[in-house]
């Protein structure tokens, strides 16, 4: 198809401006904004950037506090993901296509209503709230809620990543473990995981991105506070509030780059998958074709 | 190691995948599960693997009974049918797994896998991944896979039905050789009848998740019992008469058929194989008027070693294959073209009369 199209020449003229429009918007919209990030971030010197983030001492916090509520909540949705994706993959029962639409809720919920519907539920005022203060445990304007925010915004990230690999995989493999003789653990570690593991990192990347960023339910359930429940991207917008743009900005060049880390780690790992969907591919080939599948290679 | 399988049901839904089957495999048998597919065949595999639970029934393996047993102690080893290999895992690896979760030492796993894939002529590609073998090599991973568990019994699903016809054909001979020397209980199941006639001591032939029939290649093939298994064994000439007072009439040609001796008549049906039939030309059968029916040719086609010739009783709108042998169609007195006349005669018919309560 690709090629065909590459050849005809009479659509030349419309490909050529479309690319132009699509770089465009994307330079405009993307790669401009980004780069005026770094810009402002490092106008002064390295010098200056680092000690913006590193003398501050509520934005080293939140630097910590970033770094400790991301991989807690992407550690809880990998357990999560695993376990549902597993549940819808390999069984039939009913309301399962509901349970499979309800993974997508937090995708079309604004963060903002997630965020102040765990206050409705953990608040001092909520439903749990006389339980948790009778355990003395603080969940809103504290870590856990951090937390529980994080993971919410970010819950479908790993599940829909495993889900359609998963699938296409097939019970057949897990099957013929344990028929070998192997338990419950033995067959998911040393069949299904080594199956589904780029679909898992690139899920567990993606939620990474997403727990790092995530501003609007992390705003409503931390209160904002400085020092304590402030994280990167809250410490970034109160900078900005406070008319100290350097310092803002040294904030979210750190958030940018780690953008640009996710970005490589996600081209890296989608390779791996293509190469994994073909491999499941030859594997599944119906003929006895190794000689027409090197045929095949040398054509491609 | 014997099964018995004991009036095992199961249903998926509203669907009856198997109703009240009972099936007696003999310890070293290699027995056949003919059918079409959702004839029941795989599941009935799968439930004695433990893959599958029975709703009703129970298995039993040397008299014991296993029917609550999980897959991963029954000791059976499964050949699936697109034999479901390790992908991330090398052949070596793939084999050897059944031995890992076992927790054998690592020096005897190296001993058996190697003479595992001797045994499966795969010497020397231990370190290939499954997508780097063909499939033929790939259906020779997953048995030595299933044997290295020194399984009881081996069940395969369709163990050929993914490669092509030449491979096919060698690995279905390879399986014959192997069975006789491990001489293992083996069971599979296959919708090829071809392949079950040549492969296995039994053929147990299902339909609609009940056993039609059961027994050796021969007797199936000689004596079907049912209309299905004539149908399933296929290429055959049907004819919808009559019967009564012991006869069928085929074409008005009579068939004996002592079972229905009642002058009332009923519906039957008359089956002939097309090589059960001869084929002559009229004047040599003059004397032997009422045993042949007269016939034109419509069409010739030779294929390899048989010559099939679709004839045309006269009066009638139904067509007739008759299979000559080449050799013997050569030396025939008649022309085998189309429009010339010929005489036929059935050698072998078989009558199947509707079961009485269909018949008002």
């Amino acid at each position: 198809m690709a090629h065909t199209r590459r050849s005809t020449d009479h659509s030349k003229p419309l490909a050529t401006l479309l690319v132009a429009a699509a770089v465009a918007v994307v330079g405009l919209l993307i790669v401009v904004p980004l780069a005026s990030v770094f810009y402002e971030a490092f106008a002064r010197g390295a010098g200056q950037w680092w000690k913006a983030l590193a003398d501050d001492p509520d934005t080293r916090h939140a630097i910590w506090l970033s770094l400790t509520v991301a991989p807690v909540a992407v550690a809880i949705n990998t357990v999560f993901g695993i376990a549902a994706a597993w549940l819808v993959a390999r069984f039939r029962f009913p309301g399962r296509s509901l349970l499979i639409s309800l993974f997508d809720v937090p995708f079309s919920v604004s963060p903002v209503v997630a965020g102040l519907a765990l206050v409705l539920i953990f608040g001092r005022q909520g439903v749990l709230g006389p339980a948790l203060a009778w355990l003395d445990w603080k969940v809103i304007f504290a870590w856990p809620g951090l937390v529980l925010a994080t993971t919410f915004v970010t819950l479908p990230l790993v599940v829909r990543e495993l889900l359609p690999v998963m699938e296409s995989i097939g019970p057949e493999e897990e099957m013929a473990a344990v028929s070998l003789g192997a338990s419950g653990w033995q067959v998911f570690w040393r069949v299904t995981l080594p199956n589904i593991r780029w679909a898992l990192l690139h899920g567990i990347v993606l939620a990474n991105a997403r727990a790092m960023g995530e501003f609007g339910a992390v705003y409503v359930v931390s209160g904002h506070i400085a020092g304590a429940t402030d994280t990167m991207p809250l410490r970034v917008e109160k900078l900005f509030q406070e008319y100290r743009q350097p310092a803002s900005m040294a904030v979210a060049s750190v958030l940018a780059g780690l953008a640009l880390i996710t970005l490589v780690a996600k081209f890296i790992i989608e390779r791996r998958l293509e190469a994994e969907a073909r491999d499941l591919e030859a594997n599944r080939s119906q003929t006895d074709s190794l000689d027409h599948t090197k045929v095949e290679g040398g054509v491609a | 190691m014997s099964i018995h399988v004991r009036e095992i049901s199961k249903s998926f839904g509203s669907f009856k995948a198997l109703d009240n089957v009972s099936l007696e495999v003999p310890e070293g048998t290699l027995l056949a599960l003919l059918g079409p597919s959702g004839s029941g065949k795989t599941t009935l595999l799968r439930i004695i693997a433990g893959l599958e639970f029975a709703d009703e029934g129970t298995i039993e393996e040397d008299g014991e009974d296993i029917t609550g047993r999980h897959a991963r102690q029954r000791e059976v080893g499964f050949v699936f049918q697109h034999y479901a290999l390790f992908r991330h895992m090398s052949v070596f690896e793939n084999v050897a797994f059944g031995l890992r979760v076992r927790k054998v030492p690592q020096a005897e796993v190296k001993a058996k896998v190697e003479e595992l894939l001797r045994l499966v002529r795969l010497e020397g590609l231990g370190g290939r991944k499954p997508a780097q073998l063909s499939g033929g090599q790939r259906q020779r991973v997953a048995l030595a896979r299933a044997l290295a568990i020194r399984p009881k019994i081996l069940l395969l699903d369709e163990p050929f039905g993914a490669l092509d016809a030449k491979v096919r054909v060698e690995l279905r001979q390879w399986l014959r050789r192997l069975h006789d020397e491990i001489g293992m209980t083996s069971v599979f199941v296959t919708h090829d009848q071809e392949e079950a006639f040549e492969l296995a001591d039994t053929v147990v032939v299902m339909n609609h998740g009940k056993i039609e029939q059961q027994g050796t290649p021969d007797e199936v093939f000689d004596h079907p019992a049912t209309p299905f298994v004539m149908d399933f064994l296929g290429n055959v000439n049907v004819y919808h008469g009559r019967v009564e007072n012991g006869r069928a009439f085929w074409h008005g040609i009579p068939i004996d058929y002592p079972e229905y001796p009642h002058a009332q008549a009923r519906e039957a049906r008359v089956y002939l194989r097309p090589h059960e039939l001869e084929i002559s030309a009229p004047a040599a059968v003059a004397n032997r008027l009422g045993t042949s029916l007269p016939a034109s040719i419509l069409r010739v086609t030779r294929t390899g070693s048989i010559t099939r010739v679709t004839c045309q009783p006269h009066g009638s709108e139904q067509e007739l294959q008759v299979d000559v042998p080449t050799e013997v169609a050569r030396r025939l007195q008649i022309n085998l073209e189309p429009g010339t006349h010929v005489a036929i005669t059935p050698r072998k018919a078989r009558v199947f009369v509707p079961d009485p309560e269909y018949v008002i």
